[in-house]
């Protein structure tokens, strides 16, 4: 397999060096770690969001820092969580006395290395919350998880939150926002290959040239079912049923959706589903508010894509359009 | 708890300096290197199997880490050792093995005497508890540590045992809970997902509680120019909470009958 990749062992050090000399008046990398933070870290007077996880999901996590969004961003190995020692440099950094929100996405290492770091931030007079993305129905317990998988919904979490914290509101408000959008969004994805790490070289898992797998998880681990391959109209109405069964929206709500691209999915394809998901909305009764669709959460090179909808109010509409300034998402009033 | 007076924490033994500290974390480190293909492979059958390298290079990172302290207090070797292994180790090993050892050492505040070590154990026991959600009869490192946690404390507590026989039936009790992985089936962590598959496998993260007592035994008997005391094998191995049953939990996992 094809990768523009030096050593496998340096492949994150290096994409952090490169992200920071792409956005080197904004992002900047704390000495000895993986850690990226706004270049201004700490904030004064602004709760502090920050979050992590594994690399390899690009933009996410550290291309959502910025303006409206997060303070900083600790990135793992690929697809492994960050050390707890990483979330507590970030926590440090991030921290301008006004507390700090953990935005962690619902896998074992994850929750656990960030729940150490937030207890040992804690020992040191830092007040830290936290909130568990889990917006993947899919499954309910997964080979990295117990309960659903947090995935591209929390790009959700991000915007809203940094919003509100952007707005000057206290770490209780900035955290009931993150979970006003935890419980109202709901995530479901199809792998159509599988994706190929730097070190493995080859596919994670096989997936025949005729097969999906429905309801894929973002390190390409196991998702409900394996099925033939079927015209994206087939699919697109699979992953969105199985989202909006979950989240039993009266009719007439008004909801944000993402077609997000595991990686390796071309836009054109993305623009495709979004398509027959904007169709299938309208005949369920719903309202679309706004529709996202690119690269949000991405699985390596895996081709595939994941639907998110979340149900929006007067509060949640205002913050997820607020501007926003990041190298990844950006917002303008 | 007693034993905040200098005068009982002498009665239990003397306050054991930094150096043997040092010394008992250079041993483990030793010990993991030795074990680090058998850790890999008991990781293998039912993780990612990379177990065994881990906790070697953890540990090692861990003595040297401990080494180059200016003032090894026991306190700051054991905070040293878990930030150390928290660095290197990773995973959820990481935050188990190390994190519980940052918090655990907050115990040590008058250095290590029998009190404040059933202190330090009772800490470290309960942080792994609570981050890993998991209890005795989940398959994990639990099922060592508790009954090593609670003989060491009805030793020195109840029994009055000196502190090396209370540390040898504290390691003896975590034998037996290591054994008692291999019948039962995983319950947290990655193994979990094998469900009835699991059954038949010692569980690594136990045999690695096991392996760091064992070495701390060794050290303390060095230190204290004792042998290794006997021990009879009658102390209580699952103590007050033994696994209301080890199969069938009725979560609607798979069963028996699911598995190919």
């Amino acid at each position: 397999m094809k990768k523009l990749i030096n050593e496998p062992d340096d492949v994150v050090d290096e994409m952090l060096d490169g992200m920071t000399a792409a956005y080197p008046d904004r992002l900047r990398r704390l000495p000895d770690t993986q850690v990226l933070v706004r270049d201004d870290a700490p904030v004064e007077g602004k709760v502090a969001l920050v979050t992590g996880g594994g690399s390899g999901h690009e933009p996410t996590h550290a291309g959502y820092v910025g303006d409206g969004m997060l303070d900083g961003a600790a990135a793992g190995d690929v697809f492994s969580s960050p050390t707890a020692d990483e979330f507590e440099a970030l926590i440090d950094a991030c921290d301008a006395g006004d507390g700090v929100l953990a935005i962690i996405k619902n896998y074992e290492g994850d929750v656990m290395n960030f729940e150490t770091a937030i207890e040992l931030a804690e020992m040191e007079g830092v007040e830290v919350e936290s909130v568990v993305v889990n917006d993947d129905v899919a499954v309910e317990d997964s080979l990295y998880t117990s309960g659903r998988r947090g995935v591209c919904g929390t790009i959700l979490v991000h915007k809203a939150a940094g919003a509100k914290a952007a707005a000057g509101a206290d770490l209780s408000e900035v955290k009931r926002v993150a979970e006003k959008v935890i419980d109202n969004v709901g995530t479901m994805g199809t792998a159509l290959t599988s994706c190929v790490t730097p070190e493995k070289g080859e596919p994670t898992f096989d997936l025949g040239d005729d097969e999906i797998e429905l309801g894929i998880g973002i390190h390409g681990e196991p998702g409900t079912e394996r099925t033939e391959l079927m015209p994206a109209d087939e699919i697109t109405d699979a992953l969105t049923e199985a989202v909006l069964d979950d989240l039993d929206l009266d009719d007439g709500r008004e909801v944000l959706t993402i077609v997000n691209g595991m990686g390796g999915t071309p836009q054109m394809e993305l623009f495709v589903v979004n398509r027959r998901l904007q169709e299938l909305l309208g005949e369920r009764g719903l309202e679309t508010w706004d529709a996202w669709v690119g690269d949000y959460m991405t699985s390596l090179d895996m081709m595939g894509a994941s639907v998110t909808v979340c149900a929006v109010d007067d509060e949640l509409k205002e913050l997820l359009g607020a501007p926003a300034d990041t190298p990844a998402l950006t917002r303008t009033q | 708890m007693s034993g905040e007076e200098d005068g009982e924490a002498a009665s239990a033994g003397e306050a054991t300096d930094g150096a043997a500290v040092v010394a008992a974390v250079e041993a483990v480190a030793d010990r993991f290197e030795s074990e680090r293909d058998h850790l890999t492979e008991l990781d293998s059958a039912i993780g990612d199997a990379d177990h065994g390298g881990n906790m070697a290079r953890g540990w090692a990172a861990a003595a040297e880490a401990a080494r180059d302290l200016d003032d090894p207090d026991p306190q700051a070797v054991c905070r040293t050792v878990g930030k150390t292994l928290m660095a290197e180790v990773g995973g959820a090993s990481g935050p188990l093995f190390g994190g519980s050892f940052v918090f655990a050492s907050a115990e040590l505040d008058d250095g290590v005497t029998a009190e404040s070590a059933v202190a330090f154990a009772e800490t470290y026991l309960e942080k792994v508890e609570d981050r890993g959600d998991a209890r005795v009869g989940d398959q994990t490192v639990v099922d060592a540590l508790t009954p090593a946690v609670h003989t060491f404390k009805k030793s020195v507590e109840t029994d009055d045992l000196p502190p090396l026989e209370a540390l040898a039936k504290a390691v003896d009790a975590a034998e037996r809970g290591v054994a008692f992985t291999v019948p039962i089936r995983a319950r947290k962590g990655r193994a979990s997902y094998l469900g009835w598959r699991s059954v038949g496998h010692q569980d690594p993260g136990a045999t690695s509680a096991l392996f760091i007592l064992e070495e701390l035994l060794a050290t303390a008997a060095d230190a204290l120019d004792s042998e290794v005391p006997d021990v009879d094998a009658t102390s209580p191995t699952i103590p007050d909470e033994a696994p209301e049953e080890t199969a069938g939990d009725g979560d609607g996992d798979a069963t028996p009958e699911d598995e190919d």
